[in-house]
């Protein structure tokens, strides 16, 4: 069958805006690389970036060269592909939940990564095999059961998942907080709270190289469930009868989600709001269809991370503000907002 | 016979909601499905849709065991419109249409010619063709039971289930959301309150009471003042409309 016209003219206005998107993203990354202890102009930066792509051979400074493509050019991909894996979730367990509120954090899944991540960290659980990212994503693994248990045991409706969340987070934030505190040497400690608030500071090529495919993969994933997340617009009943298969895409869609938030969470802490501010403000700009939701959210969210990782290192001179800190900042007054929103269509 | 029930019975939390229902819908006809509250209309419904795996007998389509079929086979032969579809997404009523053809859409095959005219068929069939840019926030109770027809029809089912569909509408748009679906020529199965509407609509009447199946056939032989005291403990008096020829209630108040 041939594919109607209709739909493919409305393709251009799309296209425009996503390469529009796209080089605002490239572009908040080159100005994350020209912010840091030692300020690069955006020119500089720009050279060492056509060196390094394309060998063009521009006169950099081995120093400036080095500092941009060894630490910052990694830690601002880093930032993208973080804030974009992080507001994809917030996209995917918002449309499963079927809940405004859904996202990693408020349910407890970036809690429990943090919690396995710190058990692997500070008690050494499963030796090198595991890994820090293997004790995230068990953790992660496990705080989904936990919300599932808590929430079908209290009836399993909507609200109930997202207060579920809330316990679970609380339980998980608890467990780490009892090993960091038993266990933990003072340094350790001190390392691990900073880590604990969001950091990107300790970001370097290995961990984009482990993120990176992370987001690519996951996001592919998700974008081939774009219908089928639509479906659930009226419920789980209703996508049901209109052929979807509840059992299998939710076993996929919460794994993905869950393995998406462990990885991210694994390498910079667990930063919050940026799956709940995300996809509520891309929802007003590109409407609910997941096809453009999810490429949209996955943008977005990429370049938010980046700006807000700029900002953690220029609101205070000659300090860098946990990362986690500065998305709370924008993401709890937002989070008031559709708090009211909620109440006022009720 | 297309769509059926062979003694199917379920249950949920301990309690049995149906109980040993024999049923079957005759093609192209509408059959209501009327009982008190809790008699376990809807749960017959989701049964009959797949939306729950009976907890013994079967449910069959054409034959086959429906539990055999795939999601997506059962999705383009049954479509349902629940009792009260909600959403808090920003979406229009074309978008809701266009779920419809979910069954027949994989993940990446684009909207095609036969997708198109489904949807403006549907969306026609019901009267909302004009107002397909409505957001869903702002359309009344008849509207969004229009649209979710619409979204139904679209999936080019052979049976339709209702789940009280008249439900919180005036006499109006009761009147006009059954005539639309009587004048469809698909099977449909219809959960209904009112037994004068049954009575007035239904090709058969399904009367069920606490879970089992009291009786079925051509609404005159179901809906007689008798069963309606046995079943819903009330006086009624019925008699066959000079308007209609159908059976019609009159309730007494004594």
């Amino acid at each position: 069958m041939r594919a109607v016209v209709v739909t493919g003219s409305a393709w251009l206005p799309w296209s425009i805006a996503a390469v529009a998107s796209l080089a605002l993203l490239c572009l908040a990354i080159a100005l994350a690389m020209t912010v840091g202890e030692m300020q690069i102009p955006l020119a500089v930066v720009m050279r060492a970036l056509g060196n390094a792509t394309l060998d063009l051979g521009y006169a950099v400074s081995p120093i400036q060269q080095g500092v941009l493509l060894d630490y910052r050019l990694s830690r601002a991909l880093f930032a993208a592909s973080c804030g974009g894996t992080l507001a994809v979730c917030g996209v995917i367990l918002q449309a499963l939940l079927r809940n405004p509120l859904a996202e990693p954090y408020l349910l407890g899944i970036s809690a429990g990564a943090s919690t396995g991540a710190v058990a692997v960290m500070v008690l050494g659980l499963g030796g090198a095999a595991l890994g820090i990212s293997g004790g995230a994503l068990l953790g992660a693994v496990l705080a989904i059961l936990t919300v599932a248990l808590l929430a079908a045991g209290s009836g399993g409706t909507s609200e109930r998942v997202i207060l579920s969340g809330v316990a679970a987070a609380q339980i998980f934030n608890a467990a780490t907080a009892t090993i960091v505190t038993t266990f933990a040497s003072a340094e350790q400690a001190r390392g691990v709270m900073f880590w604990l608030l969001g950091s990107l500071g300790g970001v370097r090529w290995p961990d984009v190289w482990l993120a990176a495919p992370v987001t690519l993969v996951g996001f592919a994933i998700c974008l081939a469930h774009a219908r089928t997340l639509d479906a659930f617009t009226f419920g789980e009943d209703a996508a049901a009868s209109l052929g979807v298969s509840i059992p299998r895409v939710r076993l996929v869609l919460f794994a993905t989600t869950a393995a998406m938030t462990a990885i991210m969470v694994s390498i910079a802490g667990a930063v919050g709001f940026v799956g709940l501010l995300i996809p509520h403000a891309v929802r007003l700009v590109v409407g609910p269809r997941h096809i453009r939701l999810l490429p949209a959210a996955l943008v977005t969210g990429a370049a938010f991370l980046v700006v807000a990782d700029i900002l953690s290192r220029t609101l205070i001179a000659r300090q860098v503000l946990p990362i986690g800190v500065v998305t709370a900042l924008f993401g709890a007054p937002a989070f008031a907002l559709i708090l009211t929103r909620a109440r006022r269509r009720a | 016979m297309t769509l059926a029930a062979r003694d199917v019975r379920w249950n949920a939390g301990g309690r049995m909601i149906v109980d040993g229902v024999t049923l079957a819908a005759a093609p192209g006809r509408m059959l209501g499905v009327v009982g008190p509250n809790g008699s376990g209309k809807s749960s017959l419904l989701r049964l009959l849709c797949g939306l729950r795996n009976v907890g013994s007998g079967v449910v069959t389509l054409d034959g086959g065991n429906i539990r055999d079929l795939p999601r997506r086979a059962i999705a383009r032969r049954i479509a349902s419109v629940e009792q009260h579809a909600g959403t808090q997404e920003n979406v229009t009523v074309e978008d809701v249409v266009r779920l419809g053809r979910t069954p027949y859409r994989g993940a990446l095959s684009p909207w095609t010619e036969a997708d198109e005219a489904a949807l403006e068929r549907a969306l026609a069939q019901v009267g909302m063709d004009l107002r397909r840019n409505q957001p869903w926030a702002t359309l009344s109770g008849g509207e969004r039971q229009r649209t979710q027809i619409a979204r139904a029809l679209a999936q080019e089912p052979s049976e339709l289930i209702l789940d009280e569909p008249t439900n919180h509408l005036d006499v109006r748009h009761q009147l006009d959301v059954l005539s639309l679906v009587r004048g469809l020529s698909i099977t449909s199965i219809v959960a209904l309150h009112d037994l004068n509407l049954a009575a007035l609509f239904c090709d058969e009447v399904a009367i069920l009471n606490e879970g089992r199946l009291v009786r079925s056939g051509p609404p005159a032989a179901v809906l007689t003042a008798a069963l309606i005291q046995e079943v819903f403990g009330v006086h009624a008096e019925v008699h066959a409309s000079e308007f209609s020829g159908r059976p019609h209630i009159e309730y007494r108040l004594d």
